[in-house]
């Protein structure tokens, strides 16, 4: 069994501060990296002799419209069949810059992923074979995931419930 | 006689110069409704005579943004949005949805809640696997044995109703345990559908299992080797009939999973007839966890012990102050969970079957991810049907289950 501590002195012996953030929620360890350092990441992991983390489980996005100069998420959930060992790794993108390398170079299931996520988020895989929408239709001009685009807040009291047959 | 004038045949002369052969792929469509796709979603597929050369799959025609809608509602009432993804097998995504929020809340379910889960979760697996299996069969012309398992299937869902009150989008437990004990029907019906069952199958088994026709359309048709299905995404049956035993019942146990005694079925070639032969194993399976699960049933209460989260019961409700303020507070989405991240894993019908819930501390999820594994592996089609005919194309994405519910989320 793969502890949490071994995998993350292993990352950061070969990264150094490029890794960070390390936490563990849920017994799940969770860090960070930067756009320029994931796919390595990514690629680490993967080739690791006795780690293994060979199987993308998912990736997708996260808007933090509040956070300045972070406010996409892109997260991707990594997990070893040989250890059962499981690992989060999240890269912070600036809304000005939405911009992160593709894994689909690694993975092949990162394609449709990486589609959805940008269909979601409007966020750019540089290199994807073939970077459109999958879900929406093409015409679409906005990413609906967006926090800018919030749902009706079922808690809301300023309606009248006449009007609204209630 | 008359002599008739025989007019000259349209022969070019030896001389005249033949227009050049021009070899063109037919495109053909199929889907979004055709009966063959199970399901809405579009195949482009290029054709050189009868031979698949590539595929492109369109997707998206019941997309109902979950995630979002799931971003304003109140945690007990995503459960409903869950029932829509896989509808083969509705239960196991309720279930699982609630498992999750129970992790984020740390709430622990009492065993008796964990057993009528396992035992609601494995009839869903039978169900689901029914249905794809049986489908096949009439893909390859057998329809008999599909109408036959159906009656089976309606048992089940017989039980379903007996459990949670409806038969397909069940809205199935609540957070924190079941919405109610077995009843001494469902216990009934359980063990009358275990009785019941095995000669059923039996039947199916006979019907297709070594049969010469079904042998031939399905054995090399859309095969896929490990590797490139561990690439994919591949999770569930179809990674286990490539050969691998990745189950996420066995490797990250949930809801007593680690009490039962149960094999893990692999094929060998990732082929529709190994996929066919392992779902088929699978349900011998899970019928035997059901079995366990009845025979073992532990006593005691239903559900935890967490008045802020489970909805009391009715007569509490009309009785007691307290349950009447947690009633209300429950059901109007006024209950914040803790903030957190959370990603739990549950075996589906398919595959892992994954939540990302990232929670801020307020009533409804920050953000919620359905990790989908029909969406996941059917992004590996074309490579897999390249190069077969259209009929095996047909019978490959049959085999692969793809739930359109569960593709578009």
């Amino acid at each position: 069994m793969l502890s949490n501590q071994e995998v993350a002195e292993a990352l950061l012996e070969k990264f150094g501060d490029q890794v960070f953030d390390f936490e563990e929620p849920y017994g799940l360890l969770t860090l960070s990296t930067t756009r320029e350092q994931i796919i390595p990441i990514l690629e680490f992991l993967r080739d690791h002799k006795t780690y293994q983390v060979i199987f993308l489980t998912d990736l997708t996005g996260i808007h933090y419209p509040d956070n300045q100069d972070k406010e996409f998420v892109v997260v991707y959930h990594m997990h070893s069949f040989v250890h059962n060992f499981r690992i989060r790794i999240k890269v912070a993108l600036a809304e000005q810059d939405i911009h992160i390398p593709t894994a689909t170079g690694l993975f092949a299931g990162a394609n449709w992923m990486e589609r959805e996520t940008y269909d979601y988020f409007g966020i750019l895989f540089d290199g994807h074979p073939n970077l459109r929408r999958i879900l929406n239709i093409e015409e679409m001009d906005y990413f609906p995931m967006r926090k800018e685009f919030p749902l009706e807040d079922a808690t809301r009291e300023d309606k009248i419930d006449a009007l609204f047959g209630r | 006689m008359a002599d008739i004038e025989l007019l000259p045949h349209n022969v070019p002369s030896p001389n005249t110069e033949l227009p050049e052969l021009v070899e063109e792929l037919t495109t053909l469509n199929l889907g979004p409704t055709h009966p063959a796709t199970h399901g809405i979603f579009q195949n482009v597929l290029k054709m050189d005579g009868e031979k698949i050369v590539s595929g492109e799959q369109t997707i998206g025609y019941i997309h109902r943004a979950f995630e979002k809608i799931a971003e304003r509602r109140a945690f007990y009432q995503i459960t409903t949005l869950t029932d829509r993804m896989n509808y083969c097998s509705s239960p196991i995504n309720n279930l699982g949805w609630n498992m999750t929020v129970e992790k984020l809340l740390g709430v622990e379910v009492p065993k008796r809640a964990q057993y009528i889960r396992v035992i609601m979760m494995e009839l869903a697996r039978i169900t689901d696997h029914l249905i794809c299996n049986s489908i096949l069969g009439v893909d390859t012309g057998a329809f008999t044995g599909f109408l036959y398992v159906m009656q089976k299937r309606e048992e089940v869902y017989e039980i379903y109703e007996e459990v949670c009150g409806a038969r397909l989008t069940t809205n199935m437990g609540r957070l924190g345990g079941m919405e109610r004990d077995l009843s001494t029907t469902a216990i009934r019906k359980i063990h009358e559908f275990i009785k019941s069952f095995p000669p059923v199958l039996k039947e199916l088994e006979k019907l297709l299992n070594r049969n010469r026709i079904f042998m031939d359309r399905t054995i090399n048709v859309g095969p896929i080797s490990v590797e490139r299905a561990l690439s994919y995404g591949f999770t569930g049956p179809n990674l286990r009939a490539a050969g691998l035993d990745y189950d996420v019942r066995v490797m990250n146990p949930y809801s007593s999973y680690e009490d039962f005694d149960f094999s893990i079925p692999v094929g060998q070639n990732g082929d529709t007839y190994d996929r066919y032969m392992v779902r088929n194993e699978e349900m011998w399976q899970s019928l035997k966890i059901v079995e366990q699960a009845i025979n073992n049933l532990p006593e005691g209460p239903y559900y935890a012990d967490a008045p802020e989260y489970y909805l009391p019961p009715k007569k509490e409700v009309y009785r007691n102050m307290e349950a009447l303020i947690y009633h209300f507070k429950i059901v109007m989405g006024e209950i914040d969970a803790p903030a957190g991240e959370v990603y739990h894993a549950v075996e589906g019908g398919n595959g892992e079957l994954g939540f990302y819930l990232i929670s801020d501390g307020g009533r409804a999820p920050y953000r919620l991810h359905f990790r989908r594994p029909s969406f996941i592996y059917y992004q590996a089609y074309p490579e897999m049907c390249k190069g077969s005919t259209l009929s095996d194309a047909i019978l490959t994405m049959s085999s692969l289950n793809v739930i359109a519910g569960e593709l578009d989320a």
